[in-house]
């Protein structure tokens, strides 16, 4: 048996069907994958991730560490701001991709539950004489994500801090229902929203709460086809400690010019690397899904393979992410891929699939 | 409750007989855990298929799954409706989302398929 969330009742209690997912019993959907992909895109939709790693950073050093071990400049953030970045190996291959907040007095930061034991270690492995103290939050807190158009307006009133009024990517500590928490403008399924870090105490009351107001229990069936049309990468499938930043198509979270950190010496070497597999978009013609592993060929030759792959809700027919070889990469290049025997034609598209307008 | 009429297989397709012509499909259960159908593709007319072959495959958004036969025989009949639409499986799976018609060549092969009651036995320990 996995780990279970403070909501682990709850979603056994209304019908959710479980999966263990990185080590944790997960809901991964309560009615349909595809009924709940399409409340979070037209209405709103709630996902419990208190799986997801919750790591605070305090002490003098704090950000000198983060700056060791972030690809990204948290230097430059504001008070409140969160940003997406990647941990690194020494070989400049992913660890994790994480979100950094900052706050006046301190640092967070919130991992991939795969990762989080990895993480910590990487963390305490780069401190060094660093005066800085990691506090792993992750099991004494919980956190939510109300997600879609109708997002703001639900949680209106339930938090001090106004979500209205927080920016993109932006994120306050407040009262939820009385109760310390972390408010944040953030999200991983290509729409508008919140995630919400609360108390476990204090977890199921704010959950029934936003079910009361018209969140839609949603599990991670669709958070899956929901990042994949916003193109959001999923560590395990399109990162992992082999592939690097640049391959991943988030060159822009590497900032080479902000100072030393790890894995630089090693991208600065991979930066221009000519002959490495990028990650695009395939569209399909067919209606077959072409899965994680699937081959992509041209003229019969092996030029890549699907990280991920889905059927696409909103667009009703198959997309996926792959990797493939560079000169494969413009927009329109056909492509074949071959599912389970089955020749099919795919078509690079732009990512991401799904934009919210 | 599963129809009383038919027999299964225990992985989950049902049997209808008529005469040495066995109608294949499956059962509401299996719909229900695989949810959100997505492309369903059966094999052509003319195939001769052993017990426990795949006669077609179904996918959902989560998973691609075998249709398996559930008797010997060669495929006479497939829907083709199904194929074109798969929420007639999701909606009428013991009806008209049959999937295959196969002319048995052994009618013997029926005797090893499960009783409603036993499939039924066999759903509730599987059920969620």
């Amino acid at each position: 048996m996995g780990q279970r969330t403070v909501f682990h009742d709850w979603h056994a209690g209304h019908g959710a069907r479980m999966v263990d997912f990185a080590g944790w019993d997960m809901p991964v959907q309560y009615t349909t994958i595809i009924d709940e992909h399409s409340a979070v895109r037209n209405a709103a939709g709630l996902f419990d991730i208190s799986h997801m790693g919750r790591l605070n950073f305090h002490g003098p050093d704090a950000l000198a560490l983060i700056q060791k071990i972030y690809t990204n400049n948290a230097a430059t953030m504001k008070d409140g701001q969160v940003r997406y970045g990647l941990v690194c190996n020494d070989n400049g291959g992913i660890r994790d991709d994480v979100l950094v907040y900052r706050w006046p007095y301190s640092w967070a930061m919130v991992v991939n539950a795969s990762n989080r034991p990895k993480i910590v270690d990487w963390i305490n492995d780069s401190k060094g004489s660093l005066d800085v103290q990691i506090e792993d939050q992750t099991l004494s807190t919980c956190m939510v994500a109300v997600q879609g158009p109708r997002a703001l307006e639900i949680v209106a009133g339930l938090t001090d801090a106004d979500a209205s009024k927080l920016g993109y990517y932006y994120a306050a500590p407040t009262l939820c229902m009385g109760q310390k928490a972390v408010l944040s403008r953030t999200g991983y399924t290509g729409e508008d929203g919140v995630e919400i870090m609360i108390g476990n105490a204090h977890g199921v009351a704010l959950w029934e709460e936003l079910v009361k107001r018209g969140a839609k229990p949603a599990g991670l069936g669709c958070r899956d086809t929901l990042r994949l049309e916003a193109a959001m990468p999923l560590y395990g499938h399109e990162l992992s400690e082999e592939i690097d930043p640049f391959q991943a198509g988030l060159a822009w979270a590497v900032k080479m010019d902000k100072g030393d950190f790890r894995g630089k010496a090693a991208l600065a070497q991979r930066q221009n690397g000519g002959t490495l597999r990028r990650r695009v978009g395939l569209e399909l013609h067919s209606k077959r899904i072409a899965r994680e592993g699937t081959i992509v060929r041209i003229a019969g030759k092996d030029v890549g393979i699907v990280t991920s792959g889905t059927h696409s809700p909103t667009f009703g027919r198959p997309i996926a992410m792959a990797y493939v070889a560079p000169w494969l990469q413009p927009v329109g290049t056909q492509v074949i891929v071959d599912i389970r025997g089955n020749e099919e034609l795919a078509v690079v598209v732009p990512m991401p699939f799904y934009k919210r307008k | 409750m599963v129809p009383n009429n038919l027999r299964y297989a225990e992985s989950h397709e049902w049997v209808s007989v008529d005469g040495d012509i066995a109608t294949v499909g499956i059962t509401k259960f299996a719909v229900e855990q695989l949810t959100d159908l997505v492309f369903v593709e059966m094999k052509k007319a003319g195939k001769t298929v052993a017990v426990k072959e795949a006669v077609g495959q179904v996918e959902s958004v989560k998973s691609v799954n075998d249709v398996y036969a559930p008797v010997a025989g060669e495929i006479v009949a497939k829907n083709d409706a199904i194929e074109k639409d798969t929420a007639i499986v999701t909606a009428d799976p013991f009806g008209q989302g049959w999937m295959v018609k196969i002319k048995m060549s052994s009618k013997a092969d029926l005797d090893k398929l499960l009783t409603p009651s036993q499939y039924e036995a066999q759903i509730a320990t599987q059920g969620h």
